[in-house]
């Protein structure tokens, strides 16, 4: 059989890029992968182990590839307004908010979380491993407001902190307040080095993500470990990250995201504000006022199978109506799921439609998303 | 490593085994293959009384994260396929070389089994992986 794993076959291992984590995963047993021109932990103990451990109790997660760019100086806002879709004016310091880059044909160059660090002067953009460079060259080539552009990408790694008990285990460590609300953040210091803890994630559970100065990584996910063995916490690999965001039916690039995806599709209207401009506007409401053709949905398998990336959706008279963006066999459910663009007249909850599964059409029905709801503490 | 690596058996560079008896061959996955997939959640293979062919696909397994090809390592006629991992294919998991065999054929050729490696090569090939594995 093919193994599955493209990452320890193909690539230059020398060439890879390794994260202040590395030594870490290695001691803790972690099967290390390529991904984004990084070497990063796939598995620890297993995938579907570690996922129910973030849906029980907590986990931790070495997110250190993702990109970290600054923009500050007084032309910080009138720079972001024009190149993200939501309405930066509205956070105030100790906010974020999720946004997207769009381009001029109202596609996205990436999905990413801007913090307002100091209202008008200063925010800090989250944005994904694959796409540093693209969205640095983006923001400076669109830098209306003439603000100062800093990637910080290698300066920066980070530790996301996820599960139901994640709260009590950032109290007990970070003095972080049980009930600080999504999205905000504070700024501590760990050891003497400034971090940033944010209640954002990507698993759909309570807690956080924790910016850490790289030489400050180590230490920071030692302690974790340590205060969180109580909690029983446990190092979860990208696999998992990946089941548990699809069960949130969250985006991930490349995948639901493309340069050709218009957010309304996407289901992601929520973070386009027509009230203020920005690239791309005019597009995407064109799109939309037209009509759209397509819809991003969540769906179950009825027959056996499961659906997997690229996948042709069906009608169930065999016509072709869509693709599968994301598929796995969600752990949670122990029930393959799917999400993939359709045809916007059969995007109906309980529509009945057909997956492609290598040649045999296997029976799936249109269903609401997320697959999972947060039991919370 | 420890992995169990039958010397008896055949095996392909795909990691699958072949077990000959007389004419009739059972084939399955190794000890590596089922560890590398991680929790297999499906199989799906050709029908008893379907034809396979030395090194190409009679069948696939899948793990949470992704779909693998099954190659064969011989070609002939299916004459027993195992039902029982299909409804329940954690046990590709649990006993890949005994419980969890595949399909049991009637080989057209012996001639072809020449191709197909013997224990202690696939041990090395097991061990050369498993460096490369460290590299990443």
């Amino acid at each position: 059989m093919l193994l599955p794993d493209p990452g320890w076959k193909g690539s230059i291992m020398s060439e890879l890029k390794q994260t202040p984590l590395h030594g870490e995963h290695i001691r803790l047993g972690a099967k290390m992968v390529e991904f984004a021109g990084w070497s990063m932990p796939v598995q620890f103990e297993g995938l579907r182990p570690e996922h129910l451990a973030v849906r029980r109790a907590v986990g931790l997660f070495d997110v250190s590839h993702m990109g970290e760019i600054w923009v500050r100086g007084s032309g910080s806002l009138k720079t972001l307004q024009w190149i993200t879709s939501n309405d930066v004016s509205k956070l105030r310091p100790g906010e974020a908010h999720y946004t997207l880059l769009t381009n001029p044909e109202g596609g996205v160059i990436d999905d990413l979380i801007v913090y307002c660090f100091r209202e008008g002067e200063e925010y800090l953009l989250c944005v994904n491993a694959s796409n540093i460079d693209k969205d640095y060259k983006w923001v400076v080539s669109n830098n209306v407001g003439a603000a100062s552009i800093e990637n910080e990408s290698d300066r920066w790694a980070q530790i996301a902190v996820q599960g139901p008990l994640a709260p009590r285990l950032l109290n007990d460590l970070l003095d972080v307040p049980m009930d600080l609300p999504p999205f905000r953040f504070l700024e501590r210091t760990f050891q003497g080095e400034p971090i940033v803890i944010a209640t954002t994630g990507y698993t759909g559970e309570r807690g956080c993500e924790v910016f850490v100065p790289k030489q400050t990584a180590v230490a920071l996910w030692q302690e974790l470990l340590q205060t969180g063995k109580s909690y029983e916490v446990a190092p979860i690999g990208l696999g998992a990250r990946d089941t548990l965001r699809l069960e949130m039916a969250y985006c991930l690039y490349g995948h639901e995201l493309t340069d050709q995806t218009n957010p309304y599709e996407a289901g992601l209207g929520w973070v386009v504000k027509p009230h203020k401009e920005f690239i791309g506007k005019e597009s995407i409401l064109r799109t939309k006022e037209l009509g759209l053709k397509r819809r991003l949905v969540g769906f179950k398998m009825v027959d056996k199978g499961i659906p997997r990336h690229d996948y042709r959706l069906c009608s169930m008279e065999g016509l072709e109506i869509g693709w599968v963006t994301s598929g796995t066999h969600s752990p949670s459910l122990d029930e393959a799921i799917g999400i993939g663009y359709i045809d916007a007249s059969l995007a109906k909850q309980g529509t009945s439609i057909g997956v492609n599964i290598r040649g045999r059409i296997a029976k799936a029905t249109v269903v609401k998303t997320p697959f999972v709801h947060q039991k919370g503490e | 490593m420890g992995y169990n690596v039958p010397e008896e058996n055949y095996y392909t560079k795909d990691h699958e085994w072949a077990q000959v008896d007389e004419n009739v061959v059972t084939i399955g996955i190794t000890e590596f293959a089922q560890e590398s997939l991680g929790e297999i959640v499906y199989v799906e293979l050709k029908e008893e009384g379907q034809k396979i062919t030395q090194m190409e696909p009679f069948g696939v397994v899948e793990s949470v994260k992704a779909v693998s090809d099954l190659f064969a390592p011989i070609s002939g006629t299916i004459i027993e396929v195992n039902t029982t991992i299909l409804d329940n294919p954690g046990i590709l998991n649990d006993d890949p070389m005994n419980e969890g065999w595949l399909l049991r054929v009637e080989m057209d050729s012996e001639k072809e089994l020449a191709s197909l490696i013997r224990a202690h090569d696939y041990k090395k090939l097991l061990e050369a992986t498993e460096e490369a594995q460290k590299n990443v």
